[in-house]
Order: structure tokens, then C-alpha cells, then sequence
């Protein structure tokens, strides 16, 4: 099924601020610089909020996490839940059309659809009101048939419960969610077959429909006060106590940005990329000779890293012997660095240690292939 | 049967008191603390014992993936994620658990998570569970406000946190390494494997996936011990279980039943009997939408559980969620059904599971109208080989079973189809 941004969109997006709130506890379950992970819970508050998933949201989303827009359009068109168009101002209807719903007479469900809002699914009926889509399973599949309406579950469903239901919906009437033939929740219809020993009463509704009679916002546009995220793992002390037992969690990769960003930072970053030409490491110019003590120069090309053409190079600016480079501090060794411009050519093939060992006649690996083989006899002249 | 004094959900259908107190009263978070404090070896060793094998369809032993986890940290943070993506089709059983009977879920998350060196603990939901997460997020509000997670949990000395993570309508994230991935907030797309999620899972560090049932069932069994749990059902498939029977039998329900029950008994103790009396029962698939169906006749008599319906019957118990399909339906249309939704799930990462299971569901599209040639259906059986074992999760194998299990089932259905709707009249049907 193809999904991408409805070809429709409105200017912009913005959370309620119960709904903010709401997100940014949701963003406290995660550990630092993983708060990527809070997409899907805020991608779906922002459906709550408005309907369906808009442009204006995505982006919204993407900007409080950090991460690309494209990181979050595609984990929004992944995901089947995020309505990707605009949904009926009631309801959208979500019929279960899987093995055991259907087998149970849920496609009598959908007809009942296609008479009532609109012959094909994600069609907006012509008052407005609702839209309707065959989903697959939702897990209710003893209460089968079933529909999800806004946030709760209509289950063990007939045309005429069904009928019913949508008609009240419609009239704005208060409706019951949950098992629609007098059923409790799961139990087999007929009657308890077990735990029966342990009746201690029971209260007038299963705990989903009691929720939903309660809180009142079946297919209400959230707010965000109806049922508040308490961070209670957030401590008085500010302390998520079960991460500071851990190890602390490695570092998140950082989060590419999108190329409009990327390009706007640089845009900014250009006059201190000038300044970082300038000495950015601590120089310190280390004492440099005029020409080789008595005229003998040792072989520098005996340092691994070291070639005819470098050598000039280090002889020009005055180093000659293996105690000189062997005593280069790390000031010293910036100062070469800058004007060798091979940058941190020094430290990665180690020509300080390599210079060290050198100088009191030690052999390193490579000065001794370099004899053996001769390897800069061509250029010996 | 089981009695009620055995059963581990004494409060499956929500009819007592849901919160904490109800809990109690029902004899959960009793004596946590001395629990964890017998130790992390005593806990997998009792788990191990039990024979619990995991409940969410692929039935590894739990202990056993417990003892992967690395008994020392390496600097990296370990996770317990629990699996509450319930979504194979036919599957509502950790609904029940998570809506009605939360406390069992959340001892037994600190439990298997202190056995884990885990200090965190994230539940994936499934998204359309919205009333569900309100329940079990108001069930760990309140563990929290009486001291039971946080710090020092329950008393035990162990600093523990759950946090309630939802997904958003992808059966895929019931995999493990794409639920993970998902929870880092990205595709559910399943990852390569090895490293398993015990060497690198969750942000990249060892990480127990398990199912709701499996963690749910966890304190019990640590309180009345591994041999009580053991006595339930046969040899290697020791325990209670949760059975969703769904479809065409007079009371579908939800039900906590010993392992290696008959289906028999099953069906006519909890469930009233089948729609029409046993001789109209057409067919069933014993354990969710993944695994092949069996013939009716062959059903009567089965045993349910891992071994019996995977040696004698060639298929699985899965998830435990019974789908009953009697003689009035259209067997050929409800594998169909089945074939769409995978096609509707697949994750579009692997191409023979991409491209296979649309090629699956429209054959499947032509044999439910008999519009088909004969040999189509040796060429279906091949391309549902062809994607069997080639993909990077179980996605391809669970599209190709249910179709298998059809073909091997119910073959003469099929070709009866195709000819009446090239004679135009009803195969056998036409003597009479």
C-alpha cells in the first residue's frame, strides 16, 4: 500500500501544552541522547491531537528529537496506525478483518461501512463524520467480530450492534465500548468454566470499558489532561534510579541532520573554518640547526614514514639528527606537523619512538629492511 | 482440569480488583524481596527446572535464554524488553494479563530482569492496545508510589524501572530484533543474527526479549516452586497456559489451562463444543495464524502442546490461540485471509518475502474463485518453498506455512473448485 504525505497540508503544528508535557515525560523513558526512541509515542500524540499525521507534525517531531525529517516520515509511513490523510471530524472507523473476525462476520461489518460512510476505505462520508478502514488483527479475536473506534475496542459485534453504533456516534450519543452482547471481557459467553472459587463481585465493567466510561475521551480529540504521564521513575533528585545503577548506556551515534540544516550551520560555521586555519594545537617552534653537526647528517629516512622527499623537507627547516625529533615535545611536534602538512603523520607512524631507539643505535624493523633491502639506493645519488 | 487453586491469572477476566491491594489480596508481590534475595543463580536454576518454555509462539526454554545474558557487565547496561506486541492473528491472550491482571507482569519483570543484572525494563505494547496501556500504566504508577520499582525495589536492594513503550500497528515488531529496532525509534525491520540480542540488542547492549505470558508466570512459579509447575502437562512441556479460543465454537473465551490438555476437553469444557456438533467441524489452526492447519477429524483427539502438534500433527502450538473453523466455512478464503495479512506485514526488507508474498496471496486470489489452472497449485507449494528459509526473520516461513498446511489439508477442496468453475457445475455435488 503506498503511503506518502497527503497532497494537502495544513501550515503548521504545534502540541497543546498539556500535550508538550506530555512528550517531554514520555522523552524521560529514554536513556540520554536516545530520545529518538519516543517517536512513535509522539508521532501517534500528535494523530491524537489532530486526526491524522500532518507534514507540519513530522517536521515538529523530528526538530524536539533531533533527527532528520526523513527519519521520521519513514517510521511514520512504516507504521500502519499513522493515518496519513485527514480522518473523519467523528471517527474513523477500523474494522478487524483478519482469519478470525472474518470468519466470525466481520466483512458483513465492512459492507455495513461501505453503505453507511463511503464505498472505499480512507473516504472521507459525505457529512464529514467518519472514515473507515479494514485493519488487520487487533487482538480481540474471542470477541470476534470487532471494530476499533478512536481508542477503544467495540467487540462481539452484529450489522444490527454495529449499525447501532454508528448511528449513535453520529447523533453525538454517549456510547459503551467493549463486548456488545453482554459479555464481561473474555470469558466464555455462557458463563464462568473457571475461577469461579475466588467470586468477590464484580465491578460493572472490565477494566477497558471501565477506563473508557471513565476518562470519557473515546473518540475525543486529546488534549492532553485527560490521563497525564506522571514520571515517577524520575526521582526527587532528578535521578532515574534504575539508570544510575547501570553502567551508563553507550553513546548515541549523533543523529545525522537534514541537508537543509546541514547547510544552513555551515552557511554559519564559515568565518571560524577560516579561523581554524590559523595554529588551532598550542606551536612551539623546538630548536632547529643551521646545518648537520660536523657535517654528518643521520639518515632520517631510516624513520618509518620518512622519505627522500620528506627528509629535504626536515632538513630544510633544520632537524638533521634522531635526538633532535627524539626530544620534540607535543608543542613542538604541532609545530612540525603545520609545516610538513601531512597532518598527524608524526604521531600515527610514531617517528619520536621510532627516533628514540635510533639514536642510541637500537635497530627498528624497518631501518633494518631499509639497509637490508636498500630501498632509497635509487635516489642515493 | 485445573483447578482454580492452580491457576496463575486469578484475575484473567477482570471481574476483582485490579489494583495493587486486589493484587495483593490475590497473593502476588508476596515476599518479593526474599525471593530476589536467594539469588541470581537460583532463580534461572528454578526457571530452568520449571520447564517453562517461552510463551510467545516459539517455545525456547526461558530459563535457558536467561542463563545468555553475560553474568558480568562489561561497562554496557543489560535490558529486559518484554514482548507485548501481541498481534499474530487469533492471539488475545496478554490483553488479559496486561488489562485485568498487571501486577503479575510487573513482579515478574523485576524478578527476570534482576536475574538479568537488568536495572531497566521496557514493555513494547501494541499501539491499538490504548485502554491496555492506560490499565497497566496506572497498575506501574502505583508500584512505583508504594516503593515497589524504583529504587530499592520492593525492598530488595535491587534499583529497577519499568517503562511502558507502545508501538504503532506493525505485527513485524513482534520479532525480536525489529521490536528492538523499533524502540530505538526507527523501521521495524528485523536485524541480521548473530549478535543476538544477549550480545548486543537494545542500544547496542545485552538485551532479553520474552513474552508477556512467560515473565507474567515467573513469580508464581518461584513461590510454589519448579515442581509444581513442572507436574502440569507432559514431559517437555511442563506448565499452565493461556488458551484464545476463537472462531466456530459456541463460547470463544480466554482460558488458563494445563498444558497438554485434549482439545477435546478444551472445547467442551470452556468453550460449550463446536458449532454444529464435532462432525461439522471442518478444520483448526491450534496455535495463531502462523502454523499450518489441521483437518478436523485429525483434532478430536490431539493433545495440545509444542510436541504433540509439531510431531504428530506437523504443526505447532505457537501462541496457544485456537482458531476453530467448522464446515461452513470457506477454508480455501480464510488461508487467503491469512496471506493478505502477511502480505499487508511484511517489512519489504527481504525480496523473497517482499515480492513472495504478494505473489502468494494472488495465486491464493485465483484458487479462492477456482479460476486457476491445476498445476498452479504445485507451483503455489513451490513458491512458498522458495521463500520458506530465505529471509532474514520468520516472516517467510510463517507466510508460507498456513499456504502448505492448506494445500497438504485440503487439496482435493481446491481442485474441486477449479474444476466446477471450469465445468461449471459442482464436482463431486453433481450425482446427487
Amino acid at each position: 500500500m503506498l503511503r506518502r504525505l497527503h497532497h494537502e497540508q495544513p501550515d503548521s503544528f504545534a502540541f497543546t501544552p498539556a500535550n508538550q508535557a506530555w512528550a517531554e515525560a514520555q522523552i524521560t523513558k529514554y536513556p540520554e541522547g536516545r530520545q529518538a526512541s519516543a517517536v512513535i509515542p509522539l508521532l501517534w500524540r500528535a494523530q491524537e491531537q489532530e486526526g491524522w499525521v500532518t507534514k507540519p507534525a513530522i517536521e515538529h517531531i523530528a526538530d524536539m528529537l533531533g533527527m532528520a525529517y526523513i527519519r521520521v516520515l519513514e517510521v511514520c509511513s512504516f507504521y500502519f496506525m499513522f493515518q496519513m490523510q485527514p480522518t473523519g471530524s467523528v471517527a474513523n472507523i477500523q474494522i478487524c478483518g483478519t482469519t478470525s473476525c472474518m470468519i466470525c462476520g466481520a466483512e458483513d461489518l465492512v459492507a455495513v461501512c461501505q453503505e453507511k460512510i463511503a464505498e472505499k476505505p480512507h473516504t472521507l462520508s459525505a457529512d464529514g463524520k467518519f472514515t473507515w478502514e479494514e485493519v488487520e488483527c487487533l487482538g480481540a479475536c474471542t470477541n470476534a467480530p470487532m471494530a476499533q473506534i478512536g481508542k477503544d475496542y467495540y467487540e462481539d459485534l452484529t450489522v444490527e450492534s454495529f449499525t447501532k453504533l454508528l448511528d449513535d456516534l453520529a447523533a453525538g450519543k454517549d456510547v459503551i465500548p467493549g463486548p456488545q452482547n453482554g459479555r464481561y471481557a473474555a470469558e466464555p459467553k455462557s458463563g464462568l468454566t473457571s475461577l469461579t472459587e475466588f467470586d468477590s463481585g464484580k465491578t460493572q465493567y472490565n477494566a477497558s470499558v471501565q477506563l473508557a466510561t471513565d476518562i470519557k475521551d473515546g473518540v475525543k480529540r486529546i488534549q492532553g489532561d485527560e490521563v497525564p504521564l506522571l514520571t515517577p521513575w524520575v526521582g526527587k533528585d532528578g535521578v532515574v534510579a534504575g539508570r544510575a545503577a547501570a553502567d551508563a548506556p553507550p553513546k548515541a551515534p549523533e543523529a545525522p541532520k537534514p541537508a537543509v540544516k546541514q547547510a544552513a550551520e555551515a552557511k554559519a560555521a564559515k568565518p571560524t573554518a577560516k579561523e581554524a586555519e590559523a595554529p588551532a594545537a598550542e606551536e612551539n617552534e623546538p630548536e632547529v640547526l643551521k646545518e648537520a653537526r660536523g657535517g654528518l647528517p643521520d639518515d632520517l629516512k631510516l624513520l618509518k614514514g620518512v622519505g627522500p622527499k620528506l627528509e629535504q623537507t626536515l632538513n630544510e627547516l633544520g632537524f638533521f639528527h634522531f635526538d633532535q625529533i627524539a626530544d620534540w615535545t607535543e608543542a613542538e611536534v604541532a609545530w612540525v606537523d603545520a609545516r610538513l602538512k601531512f597532518k598527524g603523520r608524526i604521531e600515527r607512524d610514531g617517528w619520536i619512538e621510532q627516533a628514540k631507539r635510533l639514536q642510541v643505535g637500537d635497530e627498528t624493523e624497518f631501518a633494518k629492511r631499509a639497509k637490508e633491502d636498500g630501498i632509497y639506493e635509487d635516489d642515493a645519488e | 482440569m485445573l483447578k482454580d487453586q492452580d491457576r496463575i491469572f486469578t484475575n484473567l477476566y477482570g471481574m476483582h480488583e485490579r489494583n495493587l491491594a486486589g493484587a495483593k489480596a490475590r497473593g502476588h508481590w508476596d515476599g518479593t524481596a526474599g525471593l530476589i534475595q536467594k539469588g541470581r543463580d537460583w532463580v534461572i536454576q528454578t526457571m530452568k527446572d520449571s520447564g517453562l518454555r517461552g510463551r510467545g509462539g516459539a517455545g525456547f526454554p526461558t530459563g535457558l535464554k536467561w542463563s545468555f545474558m553475560p553474568k558480568e557487565s562489561d561497562g554496557r547496561p543489560a535490558y529486559l524488553v518484554i514482548n507485548a506486541d501481541e498481534s499474530e492473528p487469533g492471539t488475545c491472550k496478554d490483553r488479559e494479563i496486561m488489562r485485568h491482571d498487571p501486577h503479575t507482569l510487573i513482579e515478574g519483570a523485576l524478578i527476570a530482569s534482576f536475574a538479568m543484572n537488568a536495572h531497566t525494563c521496557y514493555i513494547y505494547l501494541r499501539g491499538e492496545y490504548i485502554r491496555e496501556r492506560e490499565a497497566l500504566q496506572a497498575a506501574i504508577d502505583e508500584c512505583y508510589d508504594k516503593g515497589l520499582l524504583g529504587k530499592n525495589a520492593a525492598g530488595s536492594g535491587w534499583d529497577f524501572d519499568v517503562f511502558l513503550h507502545h508501538g504503532a500497528g506493525a505485527y513485524i515488531c513482534g520479532e525480536e530484533t525489529a521490536l528492538i529496532e523499533s524502540l530505538e525509534g526507527k523501521k521495524g525491520m528485523p536485524r541480521m543474527k548473530p549478535p543476538f540480542p544477549a550480545g548486543a540488542g537494545l542500544y547496542g547492549c545485552p538485551t532479553t526479549v520474552n513474552n508477556v505470558e512467560s515473565i507474567a508466570v515467573v513469580p508464581t512459579i518461584l513461590r510454589r516452586g519448579a515442581d509444581w509447575f513442572a507436574s502440569f502437562g507432559r514431559q517437555n512441556n511442563a506448565g499452565t497456559k493461556l488458551f484464545a479460543i476463537s472462531g466456530h465454537v459456541n463460547n470463544p473465551c480466554v482460558v488458563e489451562e494445563a498444558m497438554s490438555i485434549g482439545f477435546e476437553e478444551l472445547i467442551e469444557k470452556h468453550c460449550g463444543g463446536i458449532r454444529g456438533g464435532w462432525d461439522n467441524l471442518l478444520a483448526v489452526i491450534p496455535g495463531g495464524s502462523s502454523v499450518p492447519c489441521v483437518r478436523g477429524e485429525n483434532m478430536r483427539d490431539a493433545i495440545m502442546d509444542f510436541d504433540y502438534l509439531r510431531g504428530e500433527l506437523g504443526s505447532g502450538l505457537g501462541t496457544a490461540a485456537v482458531i476453530v473453523m467448522d464446515k461452513q466455512t470457506d477454508i480455501i478464503k480464510a488461508i487467503w485471509r491469512l496471506s493478505k495479512f502477511y502480505k499487508h506485514e511484511s517489512c519489504g526488507q527481504c525480496t523473497p518475502c517482499r515480492e513472495g508474498t504478494g505473489w502468494m496471496m494472488r495465486v491464493m486470489d485465483r484458487l479462492v474463485k477456482g479460476e486457476a489452472e491445476l498445476e498452479e497449485i504445485d507451483m503455489l507449494w513451490d513458491v512458498t518453498k522458495q521463500v520458506e528459509g530465505h529471509t532474514i526473520c520468520a516472516l517467510g516461513d510463517a507466510a508460507a506455512w498456513p499456504i502448505q498446511g492448506l494445500i497438504k489439508n485440503f487439496r482435493e477442496e481446491i481442485e474441486d473448485r477449479i474444476k466446477a468453475q471450469k465445468t461449471g457445475r459442482m464436482g463431486a455435488m453433481a450425482a446427487e
